[in-house]
């Protein structure tokens, strides 16, 4: 393989990674501040115990996310610097904003909030989470904007002033407000919710069973923090569907007025059809990416509707469209050294139809399968009931995985899709303005394919090692639960000394400060 | 000043925050083996930086974020010429922050030996592996026309390299052994007091011999002043650990790095990436930077921004200022208690 093909493997392996953590923390972030604030306003024991034990998993998953998206804050420079130097104008400044507005919101604020429990006063403690998350979040939307301006350049001009064409910033508040962003932004925030919500279902229903089976009392605090999770991880995954769906709607309707290629290609649409019918199930053979091979079972009208909401408009095909953009951008790569390898090589305009096509189904599918768990869940808990069936429990408790699954396809959609480009030439500007980038003339100029290989092979068995010691740590924890027996009322009254899970917030003054540390670090 | 100069000593303060918070955590996770002979005093010592590394850390993606945003040409001219040292402090910055976490996740003491021992060295190698790649992009690399290293992969790992490592590790763990007599009390105190004032003249060496090498390369009247200051804090280092007054060394240590890094970054300007080449090639502020626009509506945003994370990071070290010690005898492994500094 050539650095551009180990690079593009690197890239796409590290960031698939760091957006296993990423949802996650977002998406528990906003719940475990809700729970949080629960306690703060009730004093209910069950409240702080969910708290305590979903902070916890929150905390040890959050670490993972910094430390791997460290990477990828230094990866653009390493493997991809001539990218770099290309967008450096707009696409560093957000980074860097990201950092200043959004990392040390979250990062000083955590640690206010994991060593804070009983040393700063209880409405502040819960202001230092509000603050880490409301950081998470912002980091969220700034990083979006970065890869939305990608998808969608909006607010550069193309300079060629300096010999070497650049693109350059205009207008910040557009790059900020592109409607790209916008659209993403909410999709990722409510596709996080729905990976809390999934895990919260997940684990609550285990521990219920366990439980009912092994004759524990429903009176215990424990059973209601239990009870409670399914509750709210429940609505929570159902609702956050629903707005999944909207927001991809509206990402859908984008898409098709900005990259027609990647969304007839997720629909693996060969020839323009007026009234166009979505795909159910693709046969044939979609793997040779030659469009024409394909058949599909599809529904008639609908893909009209999803992509200008009416039942007849047209819909480009890939076949058309590939035709165009050749005519548009070339048909050839330029002959010109700094395309590497590519240079002079035909250029393939429609994106991979087989991760298209199934990337999309398989981000809906899954999300499908979490709001179908989630909607069990609910009726399976109605007015106080615990179900015990084994399937349902333990098919809800491998149900947890799925959004994590749907996040991932959904990533690997939007960015394979927007291939042969890294950066994707807006159409609403004209064709001898736009700004646009080659994936293939991204790469490091200089840096050998063994530097590459050895990033890529350290990089990936250390995150592999840390994915299995990661995955023991939270089954071990998610098992062990909140404190068995204890049925204490109010924390820090009694009863509170053979702990070492730490549900009590303790106070800096008595033994109980070592909590503290069993919390997090 | 104009944006871009007022860019550099953004990007230049930056690096130098960074090295100066998240030295001593560097430095107090190189002492674990050094100064905690008992898990009691590991413990501890992991205690004092406990809440504060992760916002030190964001130190570097901010300095990292500024370069790439202000200087995209040296970001991307410097970041593959030293790929691998790079590739080495990511790993080494990865398994230092599981480690963290993860050692409190059990009470078996071996996996509490391993995780310690994980911290130690995850940091050792990102401490050098950042001070290689500073040393290097001040000294000088092998960079060719376009910006592109010439030479193959391990052409950047010169002298220059290794005079930054070297100098970045000694001074952060004589920085680190400071900051725990300041933060501690008790046995661990004196003993990082007494080791601290051992090593000050040794460990103030490498970071001297950098600041003095860019500075005979380029400097200036203002340069040499800001040399000659951090050579004198040394000596006031040496002195007030002696009389004891650990406050006042923590703040003259700090005074070393920060007048070297002034006279550093400022003899360097406005070269950012020396060629070693030829200086034709040099990596210049001017050629590095981004556009005007860029760099004004960045300004506005830090200028309303950075001022309030100073002032709330500020805030929790003021929270988390008490000294620390450690519980003499208690059943459970070393529970603490705080007794106000
Ligand atoms: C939708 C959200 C999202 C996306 C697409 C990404 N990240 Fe991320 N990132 C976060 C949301 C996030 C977060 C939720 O804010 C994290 C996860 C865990 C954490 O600590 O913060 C984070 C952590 C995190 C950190 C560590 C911050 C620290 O030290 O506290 C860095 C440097 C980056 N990210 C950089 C990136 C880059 C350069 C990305 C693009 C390739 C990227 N992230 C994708
Ligand atoms: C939001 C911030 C993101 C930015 C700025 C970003 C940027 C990039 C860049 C520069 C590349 C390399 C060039 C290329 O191969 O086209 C890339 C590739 C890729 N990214 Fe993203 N990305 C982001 C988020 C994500 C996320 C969250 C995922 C997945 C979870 C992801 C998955 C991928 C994959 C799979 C590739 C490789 C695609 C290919 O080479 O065909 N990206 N992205
Ligand atoms: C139910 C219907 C859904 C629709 C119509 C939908 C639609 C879309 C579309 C059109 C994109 C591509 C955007 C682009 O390339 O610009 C996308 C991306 C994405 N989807 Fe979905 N989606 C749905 C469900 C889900 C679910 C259930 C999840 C996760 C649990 C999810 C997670 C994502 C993620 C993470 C991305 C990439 C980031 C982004 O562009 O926001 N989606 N979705």
């Amino acid at each position: 393989m050539d650095v551009l093909e180990i690079a593009r493997w690197q890239f796409g392996i590290t960031t698939v990674y760091h957006f296993l953590m990423v949802p996650l923390t977002i998406g528990l972030g906003l719940l475990v501040a809700v729970m949080h604030t629960m306690w703060v306003r009730t004093g209910k024991a069950e409240w702080l115990r969910m708290t305590r034990f979903w902070g916890r998993i929150y905390l040890i998953n959050f670490v993972l996310g910094v430390a791997t998206g460290l990477v990828q804050e230094f990866q653009f420079g390493l493997a991809w610097s001539s990218y770099s130097r290309f967008v450096g104008d707009v696409f560093g400044s957000v980074l860097a904003l990201e950092a200043l507005l959004a990392f040390f919101l979250e990062s000083t604020f955590l640690g206010l909030w994991i060593f804070g429990w009983g040393r700063i006063p209880k409405k502040l403690h819960l202001a230092s989470l509000w603050a880490a998350v409301v950081g998470s979040v912002i980091s969220a939307y700034f990083i979006i904007a970065a890869n939305s301006w990608m998808q969608h350049p909006v607010g550069v001009v193309l300079d060629t002033s300096s010999g070497e064409p650049r693109a350059r910033q205009v207008d910040f508040l557009a790059v900020l407000t592109n409607n790209t962003a916008l659209a993403a932004f909410s999709h990722a925030i409510v596709a996080s919710l729905m990976v809390a919500g999934g895990l919260l279902v997940g684990i609550g229903l285990w521990h219920l069973r366990k439980r009912a089976l092994a004759g524990r009392s429903t009176e215990e605090v424990d059973h209601q923090v239990w009870r409670r999770s399914v509750r709210v991880g429940g609505y929570v995954s159902l609702a956050a569907f629903a707005l999944v769906a909207l927001t991809g709607d509206w990402q859908g309707k984008l898409m098709y007025q900005q990259q027609p290629l990647k969304m007839s290609s997720a629909e693996a649409l060969c020839e323009t059809e007026a009234p166009a019918s979505f795909s159910i199930f693709a046969f044939n053979k979609l793997g040779s990416n030659e469009c024409d091979d394909v058949h599909s079972f599809t529904v008639p009208y609908i893909l009209s509707f999803l992509a200008h909401s009416d039942f007849s408009s047209p819909v480009p095909g890939v076949n058309d469209l590939q035709e165009q953009y050749a005519e548009a951008y070339g048909a050839t790569y330029p002959d010109d050294p700094s395309f590497g390898d590519k240079a002079g090589e035909p250029i393939d305009y429609t994106p991979v139809l087989a991760v298209t096509y199934w990337g999309f189904r398989l981000m809906i599918g899954m999300g499908a399968v979490s709001a179908g768990v989630a909607a069990y869940a609910l009726w399976a808990t109605r007015r106080g009931r615990v179900p015990t069936s084994t399937v349902g429990v333990y098919g809800s408790l491998l149900a947890v995985g799925a959004p994590f699954v749907g996040n991932a396809a959904g990533w690997i959609f939007t960015e394979m899709g927007r291939q042969p480009f890294v950066v994707y030439p807006n159409p609403d500007v004209p064709r001898a303005d736009q700004v646009y980038f080659f994936t293939a003339q991204a790469v490091s100029p200089g840096i050998s394919a063994a530097e590459v290989w050895t990033s890529l092979i350290s990089l990936g068995v250390l995150y592999g090692v840390l994915a299995v010691i990661e995955f023991g740590l939270i089954v071990r924890f998610a098992r062990a639960g909140v404190t068995e027996g204890d049925t204490t009322p109010t924390p820090g009254i009694g009863g509170g000394s053979s702990h070492r899970d730490g549900d009590e917030p303790p106070r800096a003054d008595d033994d109980a400060s070592d909590d503290v540390l069993q919390f997090a670090y | 000043m104009d944006l871009q100069t007022l860019w550099f000593v953004a990007v230049a303060v930056l690096w130098t925050g960074f090295l100066l918070l998240e030295g001593f955590d560097f430095g107090v996770a190189a002492l674990l083996p050094v100064l905690g002979r008992k898990p009691a005093d590991r413990h501890l010592m992991l205690r004092t930086i406990g809440p504060l590394w992760d916002g030190n850390e964001v130190w570097l993606v901010t300095a990292v974020g500024a370069t790439f945003a202000a200087f995209p040409g040296w970001y991307a001219t410097w970041l593959p010429a030293m790929y691998l040292p790079f590739v080495l402090v990511l790993v080494g910055l990865i398994v230092r922050a599981v480690a963290f976490e993860w050692r409190h996740s059990s009470h078996d003491e071996r996996w509490d030996a391993t995780w310690t021992r994980v911290i130690t060295t995850g940091s050792l190698i990102a401490s050098a592996g950042l001070g290689a790649a500073l040393g290097a992009t001040t000294l000088g690399l092998p960079i060719g026309a376009d910006g592109v290293r010439v030479g193959g992969a391990f052409s950047g790992w010169s002298w220059p390299a290794l005079l930054g490592a070297v100098a970045v590790l000694a001074w952060s763990t004589v920085h680190g052994a400071v900051f725990l007599s300041l933060k501690t009390d008790g046995e661990l105190r004196h003993r990082a007091r007494a080791f601290a004032l051992r090593l000050v003249p040794v460990a103030a060496l490498p970071v001297l011999a950098w600041a003095a090498l860019v500075w005979l390369r380029s400097g200036t009247v203002v340069t040499a002043v800001t040399l000659l200051v951090a050579a004198g804090a040394v000596v006031v280092t040496w002195a007030r650990l002696a009389a004891g007054r650990e406050g006042q060394a923590f703040t003259a240590w700090a005074m070393v790095l920060l007048a070297s890094m002034a006279t550093v970054f400022g003899s360097a300007f406005p070269v950012v990436l020396p060629s070693t080449i030829d200086p034709a090639f040099d990596v210049l502020v001017s050629t590095a930077s981004v556009s005007d626009y860029t760099l004004t509506v960045m300004t506005w945003v830090a200028a309303f921004g950075l001022p309030v994370v100073l002032g709330y990071q500020a805030w929790t070290y003021w929270v988390f200022r008490q000294r620390l010690v450690a519980e003499p005898v208690h059943e459970e492994p070393a529970d603490e208690e705080e007794v106000p500094a």
